[in-house]
């Protein structure tokens, strides 16, 4: 179970802060797929950052099975059993696609299982294993080799940040599948940020995050019909 | 224990491992140990100087000829000279290397000068590694010279690798491209602790439709130094990519000096260099997968250097 109790993230800008994440309070349950939503600028990444532990909030605590994780590294967070899938993931030169998968995995993958990650994030595997992962791989293709190392290492608690981005439409019809596989399994928690509907369908829960603070949280059913009468127009600009 | 050290260095620079296959040419401690020829690769001690021809006969499909140098004896300046002849359409890989054990206090040198005439349409692969080690104070030099010299249509690919331990090296390669050869020359470089590194390369582009590429990748530790200065000079229609990458660390000092010269209106020559501290986006990636700071880094370095 993943708990947020009045979480903040503040960053020092120009003559004073910016508070990005404003006293956040919230409780994932184990096995349950939520969808973050909302506006660009709302705080989402940086949510998912404060989780995996990539930025450290300056304020409250969040427990992962009940254990406080606020102080701790990204390495150890994730030898907890959290993952996170970046929005923009970084290239690296000379590294194969499937030292990556390995690494992910935590110890040798066959070929052949390398092969069928790939294939689940719409890639044709056997001409990715050995492509380097650098300039040569498009932004898209990178995204789903991204995708499929947080697939490889079944996390615990899994987060994807906007894996559509960059995406084709083939693709994406893929992604959705694998998503809902993962949901249907209900093995892990995955907390996917998107905007995209057909990911929304899929979601238990969701939660809509506007200017750092949740707008909305709850069940699919209760939440998703309210999605499009929601003004989303940042409350900073309506001040 | 001598024979353990050679032989582990051995299998080090060259992947020798027990018996070699094809041509093979053992220098130890600056003396010609070990020799053979095959029916289609000759090799001949020189008479005026130290070092050997080989002659790879017109038309050689895929032999190879390995020709490492391994030097334990502290205090020794070995100066040699190799020149090989490769005849026309043939095909075959080349596995030099040197290997520097030191356990005294005193400097020990390998200068190897290399020079290679690339017949017609022939292809070579070009292996060689740099490695010392040793506990002694002496240092491990290592200045190596190539030159190589491309007939029509040749091509010729040269991987350059310094692993370790290797004090100070003064690399020198000058290639010289007849019209439609292909020359890549990848490079792999390590220094640390307060090692000296430079690296010098010159291109000429003389034949039409030749095209050279170097990929060059290194990573500086501690105090260590390395200087690059590779140049490409375009005199045809050609076209060259210099790319030079460094990983720094520590108090290292690195410098990149790219030179590129167009002497004819079809010559396109790029270089491309960068040297910065390890991506920290790329540790940040590796530490979600559960990797430790020490883990991500050699990875990382690992992999750049693969």
């Amino acid at each position: 179970m993943l708990e947020l109790k009045n979480v903040s993230f503040e960053v020092a800008q120009n003559d004073g802060t910016t508070q990005i994440i404003k006293d956040l309070s919230f409780t994932i349950p184990d096995g349950r797929l939520t969808v973050i939503t909302g506006p660009n600028g709302g705080g989402k990444s940086t949510l998912a950052k404060l989780i995996m532990g990539l930025e450290k909030a300056t304020g409250g605590e969040i427990l992962w099975n009940g254990e406080d994780i606020t102080g701790m590294s990204v390495t150890d967070r994730a030898r907890l059993g959290i993952g996170y899938a970046f929005q923009q993931p970084p290239r690296f030169k000379g590294m194969k696609v499937s030292k990556l998968l390995e690494l992910a995995n935590g110890s040798p993958l066959a070929e052949e299982t390398c092969c069928e990650y790939l294939s689940r994030v719409g890639l044709c595997a056997r001409e990715y294993i050995n492509r380097e992962i650098d300039s040569t791989l498009s932004g898209g293709e990178l995204k789903r080799i991204e995708i499929a190392t947080l697939l490889v290492r079944k996390p615990k608690l899994a987060i994807f940040d906007e894996p559509e981005a960059g995406i084709d439409l083939w693709s994406f019809a893929m992604l959705v599948d694998t998503f809902d596989k993962l949901r249907k399994t209900g093995d892990q928690t995955v907390m996917i940020i998107s905007h995209q509907e057909r990911i929304l369908q899929l979601a238990d829960d969701i939660m809509v995050l506007q200017d750092g603070g949740i707008r909305e949280f709850g069940p699919r059913e209760e939440i998703f019909p309210t999605l499009g009468s929601i003004n989303m127009s940042s409350y900073s600009c309506m001040k | 224990m001598i024979d353990t050290v050679i032989q582990s260095m051995l299998s080090t620079i060259a992947g020798i491992n027990g018996k070699v296959e094809g041509a093979f040419n053992l220098r130890e401690n600056g003396q010609g140990v070990e020799r053979y020829s095959t029916e289609n690769v000759k090799i001949v001690p020189k008479k005026d100087k130290p070092g050997i021809d080989i002659f790879i006969r017109p038309g050689t499909k895929g032999e190879s000829v390995h020709i490492p140098v391994v030097l334990t004896q502290s205090g020794l300046n070995d100066l040699v000279y190799n020149d090989f002849f490769i005849g026309e359409g043939a095909d075959v890989t080349i596995i030099a290397g040197c290997g520097i054990h030191n356990d005294g206090c005193d400097n020990t040198e390998h200068d190897g000068i290399h020079s290679f005439k690339i017949g017609k349409n022939a292809h070579i692969r070009y292996v060689e590694k740099h490695y010392g080690e040793g506990t002694g104070t002496g240092e491990r030099i290592l200045n190596p010279t190539t030159i190589v010299d491309m007939d029509e249509g040749s091509s010729c690919e040269m991987e350059m690798v310094q692993i370790a331990g290797v004090s100070s090296t003064i690399r020198k390669t000058e290639a010289n491209l007849g019209p439609k050869a292909k020359l890549l020359i990848t490079e792999r470089l390590m220094t640390h602790g307060d090692q000296h590194a430079d690296s010098d390369v010159v291109i000429h582009l003389n034949g039409a439709d030749s095209s050279a590429q170097v990929i060059s990748r290194s990573v500086a530790k501690d105090r260590s130094h390395q200087i690059f200065h590779p140049i490409a000079q375009g005199n045809a229609l050609c076209h060259a990519h210099i790319q030079c990458d460094t990983i720094l660390m520590d108090e290292a000092h690195v410098q990149s000096i790219p030179e590129i010269e167009a002497n004819h209106p079809d010559a396109a020559i790029i270089h491309e260099a960068a040297i910065g501290r390890i991506n920290n986006e790329q540790m940040l990636k590796l530490e979600t997968l559960g990797l430790d700071e020490q883990q991500a880094e050699k990875i990382i370095i690992d992999a750049f250097l693969e």
